[in-house]
């Protein structure tokens, strides 16, 4: 048993990028382990998600839909992931809110192990490790699991997206497992989406975030700039706190982990907790009125200005240098 | 109500820079951080004493609100302090963080419960040492409760709790009913997060947490806080997840300071080409 189990996310029929995370993944883990990898998509809407999922090179893809699995709840998607992950030796998903809710309620489901939000898979031998940023990104724990089966969780920005494999993985339907008391006991009421046209955090190329300093002017100020670059819009704590932002926003230790090509923090200080989710960005550009401000440490490029007349110049000048 | 909040004590995350990583790699080397209440925890036992009283001054109490710490002797101040805050009671489990993971401490937890019986386990979504983001979930699992993770906004109903879950792409609301597991997010200690039954809908608490006033520190220290042995709690201590080493993150190479926006735009073209 060296096989690795992929659990894909699943949002309005369709499977979401987090998932091509946890492919790459299972592409290296399985390679050192000597087996193969599957898909599991599970939920309402689930076998148009596998059509999907069928383009990414797994030696099948698994189909769990029942009507009880309409709305996501992890008390009702846990024992059928827990099920068939028996017959693997990994249980993979990606460290996105839905997988850091559901994957230890199947870990500890199976009785095992589960390291979360790692960066890095290595083989030693037959024995995987896994590399994983602690104290705010300040470390990297090396860890192994010692349970037959382990359950892990991948940060999204450090394992690239699977591309199509050109084939075809076969479809198998497997039988969902009836949920244990728990789940009589939670009942989906709502979800309000934060709806944007803008590219998702976790998958711009370039993100522009904005701190406290921007206050109401948040979306005034930034979204010209966010235009011109066709970027993702974040924000630092403070900035959400205040409510400047949607919290759905937030980069950073607790928030969203991205690392694009382009990082923009504008009136963000820099406080280790907001380096945590944006230090793995290529190239890091900071404008602050304070010279002295932390974020300048991790910039690649650092403006000491004032952000309400440097970003609107920004922005024309970004224009005329695209066209 | 009676609530249970797991608190850990952390190496002071704003110290974190300051972690230091021995050239064996061995371990991480916390000498001379400052330890503080996981920031997490703290919000869930302010989010706990919310649910347990009025909403008024002066304030009624309503209910239990039993802290308990995994740690040696003196992460009893973790627990005095949040004593001091309200809390009614106290337990130390002895042991240390390297004989602990996650697993470990959700199963030493599920003993607790079962002996203390509370409607809610209210904890930290995460520590922000070790960054797991597990014990809850995991916990729920053993007890076969619901849960309600990264809770934003709890609202108490008759036998239930209606909570706001920050999740990608919005807010996700949950009714669970109890006994259940919440873990909680940042914005759990905004004003108008928590009500209990008794709260007025228009009560505004002050943002963050609570500060213990000089003379509830002095009498937290005759509060009760009771010490239990780890293997009193769990019989296997096997760790599911080992360390084997610890690694710096890889250095940025230092940036400059740029002129002006011209001198930004054209090196963002020209130098990094990622315009
Ligand atoms: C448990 C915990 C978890 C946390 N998680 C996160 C997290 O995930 N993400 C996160 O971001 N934070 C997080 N934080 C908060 C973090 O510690 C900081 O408080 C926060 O990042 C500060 O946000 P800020 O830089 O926008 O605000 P501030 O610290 O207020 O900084 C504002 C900056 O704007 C500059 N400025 C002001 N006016 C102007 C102007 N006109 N032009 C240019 N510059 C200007 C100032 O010089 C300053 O540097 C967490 C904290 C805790 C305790």
């Amino acid at each position: 048993m060296a096989d690795v189990l992929v659990v894909a996310e699943v949002a309005e029929g369709k499977l979401k990028k987090t998932t091509h995370s946890a492919v790459t993944f299972a592409q290296k883990a399985a390679a050192a382990l000597g087996g193969t990898y599957s898909i599991l998509v599970i939920g309402d809407g689930a076998s148009g998600a596998a059509a999907e999922a069928q383009g990414l090179g797994a030696a099948k893809v698994l189909v769990a839909e029942d009507a009880s699995l309409k709305s996501y709840l992890a008390e009702r998607y846990a024992p059928t992931v827990a099920e068939v992950g028996k017959g693997y030796a990994v249980v993979v998903g990606t460290a996105s809110a839905y997988g850091k809710d559901l994957l230890p309620r199947v870990a500890a489901r199976l009785g095992a192990g589960y390291a979360s939000d790692i960066s890095d898979v290595i083989a030693e031998g037959s024995q995987l490790r896994y590399k994983r940023p602690m104290y705010a990104g300040n470390a990297f724990g090396l860890c192994s699991v010692s349970t037959p089966i382990q359950v892990v969780s991948v940060r999204q920005s450090a394992f690239a997206a699977a591309e199509p494999s050109g084939g075809q993985s076969p479809v198998e339907k497997v039988a969902v497992k009836a949920p244990s008391g728990a789940a009589e006991r939670v009942e989906f009421v709502s979800f309000d989406q934060v709806k944007s046209a803008r590219p998702e955090l976790a998958e711009a190329r370039v993100v522009v975030s904005g701190g406290r300093a921007l206050k109401e002017k948040f979306a005034q100020v930034l979204d010209p700039l966010a235009d011109a670059l066709g970027a993702a819009v974040g924000a630092s704590r403070a900035a959400c706190d205040a409510g400047y932002a949607p919290s759905d926003l937030q980069v950073g230790q607790t928030g969203k982990i991205v690392a694009p090509q382009l990082y923009l923090a504008i009136g963000i200080s820099g406080a280790i907790q907001h380096l945590a989710g944006m230090k793995g960005s290529k190239v890091i550009v900071a404008i602050n009125k304070d010279a002295d401000a932390p974020i300048f440490q991790v910039a690649d490029y650092g403006l000491v200005a004032d952000l309400f007349t440097t970003v609107p110049e920004l922005v024309k000048g970004i224009q005329a240098a695209k066209s | 109500m009676k609530i249970l909040v797991p608190l850990k004590r952390v190496a002071d995350p704003d110290n974190a820079n300051k972690v230091k990583i021995p050239a064996s790699g061995e371990k991480i080397d916390t000498a001379g951080l400052e330890w503080k209440p996981n920031p997490f925890d703290e919000y869930a036992l302010e989010a706990a004493l919310r649910l347990t009283e009025n909403g008024q001054q002066p304030k009624v109490r309503a209910g239990e609100v039993v802290v308990v710490t995994f740690g040696p002797k003196d992460t009893e101040t973790t627990l005095r302090a949040a004593l001091a805050t309200g809390a009614d009671r106290a337990i130390r489990v002895d042991t240390t963080d390297d004989k602990l993971d996650g697993d470990l401490v959700a199963r030493a937890l599920k003993a607790l419960v079962d002996r203390e019986k509370p409607d809610v386990v209210l904890m930290g979504k995460q520590a922000v040492d070790g960054d797991s983001n597990q014990v809850g979930q995991i916990l729920a699992e053993l007890l076969d409760w619901p849960m309600a993770t990264f809770a934003a906004t709890i609202r108490e109903e008759q036998g239930a709790l209606l909570v706001g879950r920050e999740v990608d792409g919005g807010v996700a609301t949950l009714r669970v009913r109890l006994p259940a597991v919440v873990t909680v997010d940042l914005r759990i200690v905004a004003p108008q997060s928590v009500y209990s039954l008794k709260t007025a809908q228009t009560f505004k608490y002050n943002d963050g947490v609570r500060f213990a006033a000089l003379p509830a520190i002095m009498a937290a220290k005759k509060k009760p806080l009771a010490e239990v042995k780890l293997a009193d709690l769990a019989a296997d201590q096997g760790l599911k997840v080992q360390y084997h080493g610890f690694q710096p993150p890889p250095a940025r190479k230092a940036g400059i300071k740029v002129k002006d926006v011209a001198d930004l735009v054209s090196r963002l073209k020209n130098e990094a080409k990622v315009l």
